[in-house]
């Protein structure tokens, strides 16, 4: 899939692109509904700029993400000690699997009334979300990770007189590295779906469902869909520049993957 | 012998450990049992929603909403997953937008949605199927990329026509692709479905359920419901699709069993 640089294929890309904003343009302007639902291209860069202009885009944003971080940091520090457990002893693979079959197929959203009973509403709910929604993908990364690191390593390591913590550090860690992160990019990717989902529902002070949700009562479209572009981007921007950087810069420096992408 | 005494029995001792534990939670954790309730009254209620065939209508309304809406993604989906697939100028032009709209959670959608399709069945059938196409479109397309080039080749010299080539080649060589984009995209349209019947205030579903539950703080009955849910999303996933992909992918050779 690596053709490099195609003028034709840009030019292609900028058409399809344009070809979809005159169709919206010419939805909007139709009539079909009133612009105040379906609002022109110019309209909603206007409120695009005067949201960014008076920062209240990023400050939401900020809020979201960071209940994102606060979830993903407190997912990590689940999944890791699991995951290593459940792939080094058979006997905690037992215990918690069944577990984690059980709870795997509920929606995390499902839960998000009942964390609002629990917690209120709120930041607490929100992020309890967030690690429900990417936990799962992330212990399962690293129990498959650790699983997949060649025994024969093992065994020449600690031969080669490696206690635990050194066989961890230098052996295991890096193995499963390249699953790990795997799992972290779709883990961002759940993370991302389940706060914006508890924004909406368990309604904290900030944060961009929040605006989205808030637009919606004053049937304010144009915020709507900048917020929603606010939202694809910035899922854009971590989804393919920092996940895959990261993935780029640790798992193929030290050779663990041959040049594969996902 | 004990190793396989204890692969039975190690899950049900985490579960009797993790049910007592709740059990205990509840007797003296000092919490309103409206809000923590025992597992005989989860049980209990679960036992009346099914008697009194709420559970029944909420189950058949929310499975009715997702076979609707991933058909919807699985048309859109596999149709310009393959055209993208075999015609470059539509791969040229489509991937930019597909690329970006993959990424935004469809839930963010659902106000959006109401605005302009009102509440109800129509706009939550519609979220459901943009909302899980996308992934059913990237995988279409993977796959049908993935078609060896030396089969095309082939199947060209031995004077396959278009049409030919597509049913005999291009569609059982992208098919494994295919059935785990449909996989994804369902499993998607699963966990966005039960959050929009929450912000779409349908007529019935399992979502409204729990939902409606929680104004009257029924966690015995939110508790019951995502239980349901949770069984119904084992069953979709082990049972439709492991089916499907036997009769398929398998029988023709693509994938071991």
């Amino acid at each position: 899939m690596n053709k490099g640089f195609s003028w034709i294929a840009f030019a292609r890309g900028v058409a399809g692109v344009l070809a979809l904003v005159a169709v919206w343009q010419a939805f909007a302007l139709s009539g079909m509904f009133s612009t105040a639902m379906t609002p022109p291209i110019g309209t909603i860069g206007a409120i695009m700029w005067r949201l960014l202009a008076d920062g209240s885009l990023i400050e939401n944003a900020a809020a979201t993400l960071l209940r994102v971080f606060v979830g993903l940091a407190i997912s990590f520090s689940l999944a890791i000690p699991l995951g290593v457990l459940m792939a080094r002893y058979w006997v905690s693979e037992r215990i918690f699997l069944p577990v984690l079959s059980v709870l795997l197929p509920i929606p995390s959203l499902a839960w998000v009334p009942l964390f609002i009973l629990w917690f209120g509403i709120g930041n607490t709910a929100t992020i309890l979300v967030v690690v429900y929604a990417s936990a799962f993908p992330l212990v399962y990364a690293v129990w498959t990770g650790v699983r997949a690191v060649n025994p024969i390593w093992l065994r020449a390591a600690t031969v080669m007189g490696a206690d635990e913590a050194t066989l961890f550090r230098k052996v295991i860690w890096p193995g499963a590295l390249p699953y790990i992160i795997t799992g972290a990019r779709l883990a961002f990717g759940r993370a991302w779906i389940g706060v914006i989902g508890g924004e909406l529902l368990a309604s904290p002070k900030l944060g961009l469902g929040e605006i989205i949700f808030n637009a919606a009562e004053f049937l304010n479209a144009g915020v709507m869909l900048s917020t929603l572009i606010a939202i694809g981007v910035i899922g854009v921007f971590f989804e393919r520049f920092v996940f895959q950087t990261l993935e780029q810069a640790t798992v193929r420096r030290w050779g663990m993957v041959a040049g594969s992408r996902g | 012998m004990l190793r396989r005494a204890l692969s039975i029995g190690l899950p049900l001792a985490t579960f009797a450990v993790i049910a007592a534990a709740w059990e205990l939670l509840v007797a003296y954790g000092g919490f309103p049992p409206k809000l923590v309730p025992g597992l005989g009254t989860i049980a209990d209620a679960f036992v009346r929603l099914a008697g009194n065939g709420i559970l029944l209508s909420a189950t058949e309304a929310t499975l009715y909403r997702l076979g609707a809406g991933f058909l919807i993604a699985a048309l859109i989906g596999v149709s310009l997953g393959i055209a993208m697939g075999r015609r470059q100028w539509i791969e040229d032009t489509a991937l930019p937008i597909v690329t970006f709209l993959y990424p935004i959670p469809g839930l963010a959608y659902a106000p959006l949605f109401v605005l302009w399709f009102g509440l109800g069945d129509l706009p939550t059938i519609l979220l459901v199927g943009v909302a899980s196409c996308f992934t059913v479109i990237i995988n279409t397309w993977k796959g049908v990329k993935a078609v060896k080039p030396i089969w095309l080749r082939a199947a060209e010299v031995m004077g396959a026509r278009d049409r030919e080539m597509f049913r005999r080649v291009v569609l059982p060589g992208a098919l494994p692709y295919i059935m785990i984009g449909l996989r994804l995209g369902l499993a998607q349209a699963w966990r966005i479905l039960i959050a929009v019947e929450m912000l779409m205030s349908v007529q019935r579903g399992l979502g409204w359920l729990i939902f409606g539950a929680q104004t009257f703080l029924n966690t015995d009955v939110m508790l019951a419901t995502i239980a349901v849910i949770g069984a119904i999303g084992i069953v979709l996933e082990r049972q439709v699709f492991t089916r499907i992909e036997r009769y398929t992918v398998v029988r023709w050779g693509m994938v071991a069993a």
